[in-house]
């Protein structure tokens, strides 16, 4: 039905996706595999016209395309649903299903068809939603159904779905799961795009992975076991991407005593970190990790509880208090909290170095040692390219990733705390950002990672602690640690 | 916050007390007890506000501050800002009498032509600047607030040069007496005309599809693109739409004035965005109605009247206004403030 040959698509002259063939059957559910960065989303938005493709062939039910904007593609049936949602938030439920797609009689909407039609449609998936409400105060899953219900609205043919059940819990992913076997025996073709195996396995008739731009291959998902997936994926067997870290837990760096934070995104949480280990911290999206780690740092305001580090309880956290008590933060939002992307990669991997007798004397900043200072962190780090002059913002995620953690370099820190430390970087640069991890707890740091990819916690922390609605559910050891094991205790605990 | 308690939060909202009395607030309370409270205050203290000749006088000043109350409404819920509605009051007053002006020396006689002619001149002028508006912002992407500023200093600079500052006399006579001055069913034609617009928008927000992209793109223009809106066409009708409405206020009120002045207007960018938050305008885009905008002129006119009947300084009556507004962004940030917590 749906057919693209040597698709390539290049940004500023590094090919995003190169010579990539796909196709899609009627009725079929095609799972797309791959690390971020792999091509993924580069694909499914050339499909539904995002932006143009710079060479190969688009092909749907016979006819060749040859320029596709995202209302051509909904005219002439192809919907998706990203990760990004294309929802208003000063719109009701109903409004935003119709929006750019209002049902009118003359110069007036008829605002009880749509009404009525939006329920029937959500009622046939079977999402319960309060459809008078502003799209603004709905939780994260309903706003996901919304979109959901919104690009089905035009009864598509082909429908596009990017890691939808990212924020979901147990009982809305199934909801979407009948969602999906319902429009498939109705001839829809969908793009599936998920990190979970579980999902692939149990939705998908074809899997296509894709590696660094390039297709991997496409098998028949029943023909391949999902450790074969894993490495189409990876491209080399998984413990080569996790260096083997040696953990020789010592004394307690940080101990974190029925933490709650004011907006409850944190509830009751204790946990402890030791010198010389990696603890991690597991959940869903908004399961309060990110909130946890931000906390201890400072950033978020504490209703309850104390932290202490070593034996010295810390009274109120700031930043600057934190980092003056040798506690490294790097945040998940690398754009809006982390980098000063106007200014230049030496500045920003001294930002918070200033004060170092290194680098200043009273208000006067020694600027001739900058340059001296940051080259060797910068150096370890493998930045690429090493342009210490230039903005930041030109640089790669993965690179810009690495000026963050450059300046957790300048000097050495007892506790690190990372949040989501390699959120949409390449292979490569989360390779240098795990060797960096392994460099820091050998030396006897104490580190925390609060990570999203189950993979990581498993090959690099000693232990890991599960986290469901801002509480903490669950510690397991190292030798606990197992994909199944971990997410068992995703959606509290009791599975 | 997790999934399970928003769920709870919205279903909750309805039934609970104290959000019902925040719901009244944020859905036109505010203005509505502002406007009470003016209407009551002033009628204590001042009898003579009740008076009739003052009641209309109320009225017409009510009537052209609504209109480019409404205009300002437009550009904000569309996410942007119109600083150039005063200046356009400005030019199209002074093109109003001129066209009748120079047409009394050509065609002598036909004042209705003459009425009309200016006003569809008034209205194109008006038509375009919105429409040179909403290009500079949705092609080149600039900054509304930069556009429309420019704009203004323009457009002052065109007013100013052709009239020298001076008044243009000469404007039709019967224009004055009808139109200026005059009533139909014992209320002024300028409030007709103001009810007229009213209407119109409230039509068009609540039971038109462009009234509901506007408030899309406004809220959030990349998603409204993605859903299909138009988005660029969206900005144009708005800011179209605002520049013909500041047109129209320029034409009434050279029938206030008898006169078309290229200085008035100066002070109407501030009382139109005053109003259009008072009533409930976000400064980010997406919310909004005029009928509640229309109670916030309504109440500004009131307290301007007021402080004119016990006559307070014209120089503490902007600081009043900048007071009064302050006060209501305030009032609307906690609420605001408090619904999300």
């Amino acid at each position: 039905m749906l057919e693209v040959t040597g698709f390539t698509k290049r940004f500023r002259g590094i090919a995003a996706l190169d010579n990539v063939d796909f196709s899609l059957n009627e009725g079929e559910v095609h799972a797309l595999l791959g690390e971020n960065g792999a091509g993924k989303s580069t694909l499914i938005n050339l499909i539904a016209g995002t932006f143009p493709w710079a060479e190969g062939v688009y092909r749907i039910n016979g006819r060749t395309i040859t320029s596709l904007t995202p209302q051509v593609a909904q005219e002439i049936g192809i919907a998706a649903v990203f990760q990004e949602f294309s929802l208003v938030p000063d719109l009701t439920v109903v409004e935003n299903i119709f929006l750019g797609r209002e049902q009118s009689s003359g110069l007036f909407l008829k605002r009880k068809q749509m009404r009525q039609a939006a329920a029937e449609l959500l009622d046939s998936l079977g999402f319960h939603l309060p459809l008078d409400e502003k799209v603004a105060f709905l939780s994260r899953a309903q706003k996901q159904m919304v979109e959901i219900a919104k690009a089905l609205r035009m009864r598509p043919k082909v429908l596009i779905l990017d890691e939808p059940t990212a924020s979901l819990t147990d009982g809305e992913a199934e909801k979407l799961f009948n969602a999906v076997a319902l429009l498939k025996a109705r001839g829809v073709g969908i793009i599936y795009v998920s990190h979970r195996m579980s999902e692939i396995r149990n939705l998908s008739d074809r899997v296509t992975v894709l590696r660094g731009g390039k297709k991997i291959g496409t098998v028949v998902t029943a023909e391949i076991s999902d450790e074969g997936l894993i490495e189409m994926m990876v491209g080399r067997p998984v413990e080569q991407l996790f260096p083997k870290i040696e953990h020789k837990p010592g004394a307690v760096r940080l101990e974190v005593r029925d933490l709650t934070t004011e907006k409850h995104s944190v509830i009751g949480a204790s946990f402890t970190a030791r010198a010389g280990e990696v603890v991690g911290l597991a959940g869903l999206v908004g399961c309060g990790r990110s909130e946890l780690c931000r906390a201890v740092f400072g950033l978020e305001t504490i209703e309850a509880g104390t932290i202490s580090l070593g034996d010295k309880p810390v009274e109120r956290p700031t930043p600057t208090s934190m980092l003056a008590a040798n506690v490294c933060y790097f945040p998940a939002d690398r754009g809006s909290e982390g980098l000063a992307l106007a200014r230049s990669a030496r500045e920003n991997a001294t930002m918070s170095s200033l004060d170092l007798p290194a680098l200043s004397s009273g208000p006067v900043l020694k600027f001739w040692r900058e340059t001296e200072a940051i080259k060797e962190p910068l150096g370890n780090l493998a930045l690429r390219p090493m342009a210490p002059e230039r903005r930041a913002s030109a640089f790669s995620g993965g690179n810009q990733q690495k000026l963050m953690l450059a300046r957790g370099l300048m000097k050495s820190f007892d506790v690190y705390l990372f949040d989501e430390p390699t959120v949409g970087i390449d292979v490569g640069a989360k390779a240098d950002v795990y060797n960096l991890i392994k460099s820091l707890v050998e030396a006897g740091a104490s580190v925390v990672v609060s990570t999203s990819e189950l993979p990581e916690l498993i090959n690099l922390a000693s232990r890991v602690y599960v986290m469901h609605e801002g509480k903490i559910v669950a510690e397991l050891a190292q030798h606990e640690l197992s994909e199944a094991q971990v997410l068992s205790h995703y959606f509290g605990g009791h599975a | 916050m997790s999934s399970e308690t928003a769920t709870m939060t919205v279903a909750n909202a309805p039934s609970h007390r104290a959000s019902r009395l925040d719901r009244f607030l944020m859905q036109g309370g505010i203005v509505i007890t502002f406007l009470v409270v003016a209407v009551v205050a002033t009628a204590l203290i001042e009898p003579r506000f009740l008076n009739r000749l003052n009641l209309l006088n109320v009225m017409r000043n009510f009537a052209l501050l609504l209109i480019p109350s409404l205009a300002q409404m437009l550009v904000m819920t569309a996410g942007g800002f119109d600083l150039s509605v005063g200046a356009v009051v400005a030019a199209t007053s002074v093109v109003t009498a001129a066209v009748m002006l120079v047409g009394s020396i050509y065609f002598p006689g036909m004042e209705l032509a003459l009425i009309i002619a200016s006003l569809v001149i008034a209205l194109g002028v008006g038509a375009l600047v919105g429409l040179v508006n909403a290009g500079l912002v949705s092609i080149f992407s600039l900054s509304p607030f930069m556009v429309t500023l420019a704009m203004m200093s323009v457009l002052m600079g065109i007013a100013l040069y052709f009239t020298q500052g001076i008044p243009i006399y000469g404007v039709v006579d019967s224009f004055v007496a009808n139109v200026g001055r005059g009533q139909f069913l014992s209320l002024p034609i300028v409030l007709w005309v103001a009810l007229g617009v009213l209407a119109a928008c409230i039509i068009m927000q609540r039971f038109t599809a462009l009234g509901r992209h506007i408030y899309a793109v406004g809220s959030d223009q990349r998603s409204a693109r993605l859903s299909g809106v138009a988005t660029s066409r969206t900005l144009i009708a708005a800011y179209m739409l605002a520049g013909l409405l500041a047109a129209l206020t320029g034409f009434l009120m050279t029938s206030r004035l008898g006169s078309g002045q290229s200085t008035i207007g100066g002070t109407l960018a501030l009382e139109t965005i005053a109003a259009a938050v008072i009533g409930g305008v976000s400064l980010r885009g997406g919310v909004g109605r005029a009928e509640l905008v229309a109670l916030a002129a309504l109440f500004l006119s009131v307290i301007a009247n007021a402080m004119n009947l016990v006559q307070v300084d014209s120089k503490y009556q902007t600081l009043v206004l900048g007071a009064v507004l302050i006060v209501a962004l305030a009032i609307e940030r906690l609420l605001l403030r408090k619904r999300q917590a």
